[in-house]
């Protein structure tokens, strides 16, 4: 900050820094405090990365094998760092190819500005050689997207991007900029972006509403929390612990809120939602108070909204007013940030304990446990099952790692199973359910939290999905420790096939490639391993190298994940079998 | 819930791309828009969306909630026919000829309180402000003449109630 302590006419006689667009996109973000990007060049984003090579020692740029590869790994980095992820493409194709990882980030809050090069302005409308409207492709699944059509538009611009997608409730930016505007010269200054009068990302705190919430969290007799990603996107672990511990509620999460609480905390049920925990589901319809913090009421965790939780009344803490009445009508709206809402509402609620309610909960855990669980832990046949991968996975983590997860079968059971001391800890692709997120996202995540052991768990299609990836970890040295659970199935869809499509398996069997001799190929050590006794060395072996690591697990081939809230039904009905 | 029809006012930002960002959040819900208009507002630089569309109440609020929801609006409402003063302007195309051979034809423009804007040797052109029924009753009493060119613009509307943009513009920039 030298610059304020000068007086203000050295400021003004201060040289203008007269450079090319491409220059400042990289002086922007640097200024921005980026220092790592992931991407893929191409004919319209060469100037840019003539700049990238200028300025390497700056800002590191990571190269992808795709370019859904760096969004994914962009959000991995956003989802570990708690700082915005930065994926940079060409245009046409280069910019086609970000839109599912664009989309998964819109839909699970994240994080990330995307930059691509666009054909020059006075191309623009002509069909040219990798022309693609990516403004009209991206706008549904972007905060905000701008297209950049003159030079001295990029610093305003992209201070405004970042400033858009991390404020308020995150998401991702895509900023559009023609060749010529990066070719094109102009005096740089960098201001950042502190407010845009058309945007109100936080909304202000209404004491009424407090009041109100805690006036009905404090007559409660069954009350029960479901907590989701807002608090950890919000930095609100520490708050909602203290909420929690006061109010002594019951409280289970929701998949992407997930390592927000330990999982050793009494008062942590475990996971809503179809493949969530029997107590939590059961019991949302029992509650007398339901309270939803930070979380949407996505449909994967309701169920038949006809029946979900009509005999409780709901409070609902949201920073997104949007968000508010849209799927479960709301007795009370607490709006706000919730690490403000949860510490202004602290002081307004009786300090209380509810251990006939909680009783409930371990009534239910027992059944959960003797019909499921057990056998999933420790499972008196032969074939190896997902979960005592991640049962031994734990062990030796002691639940402080991050794990990473698919789409699927094995999504779900590493979501049910894992334990979790810190949060930052779960990342996978929760509303738009994406194959194939896990490997570049375990790599972005890795970079962003370099001390922390980063574990993806993948499924033998999802692995085939983004596969070209391990190339990225080939090029970077990455230390990411991958386990493929490989049933040999695209194992949820067939698990739906045998349960509601008479175990008619079209097009659900996979005939997979030696994953071993692929790993050769990129230069990772891995191992297979299909017998009990040698599962749980295996995973030691792996935790304790100090380089990227394949194990492919060979599971049991038609296993299935329960509980399950099937399609339509209400969460009281969920099946245990 | 029984299907109402909403006027949805918003006032944006003089953006780019933000037609598309807005028709998107109907489409998506397969909502059809009736009509939108697209002009500027009484404050400098803020662009304002008159939609109208179908739908029951509930849905209307979610609407006007993710409208709002887009960084570059700064507000949006909706309101019902009741709370707001609204028209619709409709240029009628017909043949000179018609308009010296028929007399009802003066009496029905007349009548109609609509307006001659041009007349020349080939077509005269009347202009008719007004409610939808209203037009449509003309365009039918027209009809029967033969209608060379017929058009109707997007419903335009100002509200009863104090929108208050500038207060809100203030607010945010603080």
């Amino acid at each position: 900050m030298e610059t304020t302590t000068k007086p203000k006419e050295v400021i003004d006689k201060k040289e203008k820094l007269n450079i090319t667009g491409a220059e400042a996109v990289v002086r922007c973000l640097i200024e921005e405090g980026v220092d790592l990007i992931y991407g893929y060049p191409g004919g319209a984003i060469m100037p840019v990365y003539d700049e990238f090579y200028k300025f390497k020692d700056e800002l590191h740029h990571v190269l992808t094998r795709h370019e859904q590869g760096a969004v994914h790994a962009a959000q991995g980095y956003a989802r570990t760092s708690g700082r915005v992820g930065v994926a940079i493409a060409t245009s046409g194709p280069g910019a086609t190819n970000l839109i599912t990882g664009i989309a998964d980030a819109q839909i699970d809050s994240t994080p990330v500005v995307c930059i691509t090069g666009q054909v020059a302005s006075h191309l623009l409308g002509s069909d040219a050689f990798q022309e693609t409207d990516i403004i009209s492709l991206s706008t549904p699944v972007t905060k905000w997207n701008y297209q950049i059509t003159k030079a001295h538009e990029i610093p305003e611009v992209l201070a405004k991007a970042f400033y858009i997608a991390k404020s308020g409730r995150p998401g991702p930016v895509l900023i559009d900029i023609t060749k010529d505007a990066q070719f094109g010269e102009f005096d740089f200054e960098y201001t950042p972006c502190k407010r845009v009068r058309s945007y109100n990302p936080v909304p202000e705190i209404e004491e009424s509403q407090l009041i109100e919430a805690a006036k009905i969290i404090n007559a409660a007799k069954k009350p029960f929390v479901v907590w989701g990603q807002g608090i950890v996107l919000g930095k609100a672990e520490k708050e909602f612990q203290d909420f929690i511990e006061k109010s002594g509620i019951p409280c289970a999460s929701t998949l992407l809120g997930l390592s927000a609480m330990s999982t050793e905390h009494p008062l942590n049920k475990g996971m809503v939602g179809m493949h969530g925990n029997y107590a939590p589901n059961v019991l949302t319809n029992e509650c007398d108070v339901l309270l939803g913090i930070g979380m949407r009421f996505d449909d994967r965790v309701t169920g038949n909204l006809k029946t979900y939780a009509k005999q409780a009344k709901v409070i609902h803490f949201e920073i997104d007013p949007a968000e508010v009445d849209k799927n479960v009508k709301t007795d009370v709206a607490v709006l706000g940030d919730v690490k403000e809402t949860l510490t202004a509402i602290l002081s307004k609620i009786e300090k209380k304990s509810y251990p006939e309610w909680e009783k409930r909960f371990d009534e239910l855990y027992d059944i959960e446990f003797k019909e499921v669980i057990d056998d999933q832990l420790n499972p008196k046949t032969e074939g190896l099952t997902m979960a005592e991968v991640i049962k031994y996975l734990n062990e030796q983590t002691r639940g402080e790692a991050v794990v990473v997860s698919d789409v699927g079968q094995h999504q779900m059971i590493a979501s049910r199973y894992s334990a979790f001391k810190q949060s930052n800890s779960k990342i996978t692709s929760g509303g738009l359910g994406t194959m194939g997120f896990a490997l570049p996202a375990a790599i972005g995540a890795k970079m962003g939290a370099p001390h922390r052991e980063v574990v993806a768990i993948i499924g033998d299609g999802c692995f085939q999905m983004t596969i070209q990836e391990l190339g990225t970890i080939l090029q970077t040295d990455v230390a990411v420790k991958i386990i493929i659970l490989n049933n040999e199935f695209l194992g949820m869809v067939r698990q739906w096939q045998e349960l509601f499509f008479d175990r008619r398996y079209a097009y659900t069997t996979m005939v997979n490639p030696d994953f071993i001799k692929i790993a050769e190929g990129y230069g990772i050590q891995a191992k297979q391993v299909s017998k009990r006794e040698d599962l749980k060395g295996a995973i030691k072996e792996m935790i304790a190298s100090d380089k990227s690591y394949i194990l492919e697990v060979r599971v049991v081939q038609e296993g299935n994940v329960f509980p399950m809230i099937p399609t339509g039904a209400s969460v009281s009905e969920i099946r245990l079998k | 819930m029984e299907d109402i029809l909403y006027t949805i006012s918003v006032y944006t930002e003089n953006n780019l791309g933000l037609l598309n960002r807005i028709a998107t959040i109907f489409l998506k819900r397969h909502i059809n828009i009736e009509s939108l208009t697209v002009s500027s507002s009484e404050i400098e630089g803020v662009s304002r969306f008159i939609i109208v569309a179908y739908m029951p109440e509930e849905q209307v609020k979610k609407i006007v909630k993710q409208i709002e929801k887009q960084v570059e609006v700064i507000k949006a409402y909706y309101h019902t026919n009741e709370d707001s003063i609204y028209l619709q302007s409709a240029l009628f195309k017909i043949k000179s000829s018609l308009l010296f051979d028929k007399r009802q034809i003066q009496n029905i423009i007349k009548k109609s309180n609509a307006q001659i804007v041009t007349v020349n040797r080939e077509f005269f052109v009347v202009e008719k402000s007004g409610r939808k029924e209203e037009i449509e009753q003309l365009y039918s009493d027209f009809l029967p003449y033969g209608i060379m060119q017929f058009v109707r613009s997007g419903r335009i509307s100002v509200t009863k109630d104090e929108m208050r943009i500038s207060d809100i513009l203030k607010k945010q920039l603080n």
